[in-house]
């Protein structure tokens, strides 16, 4: 078994909380049935859509980051599996396609 | 775990209203938005994590963190609630202030006078009703544009114009005010009574019967009853005659979700606890000098609640009531119904002398069970073919579809009568 980080980036945002309780229980329901299955290390959290970015030499720091919403990390999750192939497939269920998002499936780099 | 829904109806309500009340009752909307947004967030972190063991104090927790960033934001650019601003302006006070606003107490106090403001005189009945879903129960525009057939934006547009009235007002209602108190607890009363009607008997385009309309009048009543100031004769009266009609909501419909009439009724599965409360409500209520029509309505329901069978119920006691009913607040439905207990106790001829004679017959005229209850009683009295022409208007004017296939299936009964 090895492990995978996915990034949750982009999908747009509930619209009313009827509309946040139906993604919250889309979210719990494919997350639950994953690590029922055993493939969750950490579930994970979510991110504030602001945050600083600190950068060159200088270390400067801004307001940031500045990636296009549908380019923004919104959450991880630390999920285990036997290849990427099977990886990429465990994210097919994440409720995020649906709001116009998508997952990147991140191999942890091993020793 | 409870359902999610009806946490987020409770909680919404409780803490819009405590919100309003520290922010102001100016700032309604952005107490609204605050607490969208804590629910909002909150969810984030559940897709996540799970939902907590106890996500009313999460969702309160959130809420407060947010109010307290707004408070401190935005204490230079808006004035809040005017008897609090000094408490809020300073860092010392600004938070046990916030925290005491936001005890069960206070909050339990913020509900009703949220209550009490929605009732304002200066809204028509149905922006009263629409404004306690909206605030109070966390119905969204569009679920309460379904709880009162309306159109998305006319409801939108009922709903913002209700606000502004609102939130035009000096302060949240002073339930201290004992004089004003009892002015607006009719009102009050009414609009929970219209509520918890929506949902019994309401015109929904779907169901013939929305029980979270009458559970959440339901609720918002056992609130008022809760507290001191609340509990009067009336109350009980309205929340007793809640009980005892929603005891019959497991039998008022067929497993296809269609009405079914009393008479057929399986009473076995009448909620016997309910029954029990709204009869103990009744008793309570039989104090103090006023009779409203919440104990007259009551004291039908609950002599329905008492028989075996249709055929056993006291009816000369029925008629006697709406008798009473009549003298108080008088009405066509309530005659109609008078007359279908006249029909019941002296036979269908009497109840259509009795339906002839009402006044005001044809404020009746676009509703579907007015023609249905004289085809019920030409059909009694033998007479099939006006039975059937006024059972097809009664179909004709159906709101529902529920409310059509039961009419259908009577129309039906009746050609069938016909031809035997």
């Amino acid at each position: 078994m090895s492990e995978y980080l996915f990034l949750y980036r982009g999908g747009s945002r509930p619209t009313s909380p009827q509309d946040a309780q139906v993604v919250m229980q889309q979210w719990m329901t494919w997350l639950q049935d994953l690590a029922k299955r055993g493939h969750v290390k950490d579930q994970g959290q979510p991110l504030e859509p602001t945050g600083k970015v600190v950068a060159g030499k200088q270390k400067t720091i801004t307001d940031g980051p500045f990636a296009e919403a549908k380019d923004l990390v919104g959450g991880y999750t630390l999920i285990s599996a036997t290849d990427l192939s099977e990886a990429a497939e465990l994210s097919k269920g994440c409720p995020i396609f649906d709001r116009g998002g998508s997952v990147e499936v991140r191999p942890i780099m091993k020793m | 775990m409870e359902p999610f829904e009806s946490l987020f109806r409770r909680e919404s309500g409780r803490l819009v209203a405590a919100l309003t009340r520290v922010f102001g009752v100016h700032n309604l909307s952005l107490a609204e938005d605050v607490v969208q947004d804590a629910f909002c967030r909150a969810m984030e972190v559940w897709k996540f994590s799970g939902v907590p063991q106890n996500p009313g104090g999460w969702l309160l927790t959130v809420a407060r963190n947010r109010a307290l960033d707004v408070l401190r934001r935005e204490r230079t650019a808006r004035t809040f609630a005017p008897e609090l601003t000094r408490l809020l302006e300073s860092e010392w006070t600004l938070v046990p202030t916030l925290d005491e606003q936001l005890s069960p107490h206070a909050i339990k106090d913020d509900l009703l006078r949220m209550m009490f403001s929605c009732c304002d005189p200066r809204l028509r009945e149905e922006s009263q009703v629409a404004l306690v879903l909206h605030i109070l129960c966390g119905f969204s525009v569009d679920e309460v544009a379904g709880a009162f057939v309306a159109k998305h934006a006319a409801m939108e547009k009922r709903l913002t114009r209700a606000k502004k009235v609102l939130a035009e007002s000096p302060r949240l209602f002073d339930i201290g005010d004992a004089a004003e108190f009892s002015t607006r607890l009719p009102v009050v009363l009414r609009s929970l009574y219209l509520l918890f009607n929506e949902g019994y008997h309401g015109a929904s385009a779907e169901f013939a019967v929305r029980t979270d309309l009458c559970r959440e009048a339901m609720r918002l009543a056992a609130l008022l009853q809760d507290h001191t100031v609340g509990a009067t004769p009336a109350t009980d009266a309205l929340l007793a005659l809640m009980c005892l009609n929603a005891a019959r909501l497991p039998a008022r419909t067929d497993p296809a979700g269609d009405l079914l009439a009393l008479a057929d009724q399986d009473r076995t599965k009448w909620d016997r606890s309910l029954l029990d409360e709204g009869e103990r409500l009744l008793q309570r209520s039989a104090r103090g000098p006023e009779l409203t029509t919440y104990h007259v309505e009551a004291a039908i329901a609950w002599v329905h609640a008492n028989a075996a069978c249709a055929e056993a119920t006291d009816w000369r006691q029925i008629v006697a009531l709406y008798d009473m009913l009549m003298a108080i607040r008088p009405s066509p439905v309530v005659a109609l119904n008078r007359a279908i207990a006249i029909a019941q106790h002296q036979g269908p001829d009497a109840g259509l002398e009795a339906i002839a004679a009402i006044e005001d017959r044809e404020k009746l005229a676009s509703y579907p069970f007015f023609p249905a209850a004289l085809a019920e009683l030409e059909l009694r009295a033998g007479r099939t073919a006006s039975a059937q022409r006024h059972f097809r208007e009664a179909v004709r004017l159906a709101r529902n579809p529920a409310e059509r296939r039961f009419l259908e299936q009577r129309e039906s009964a009746c050609v069938a009568s016909a031809e035997e």
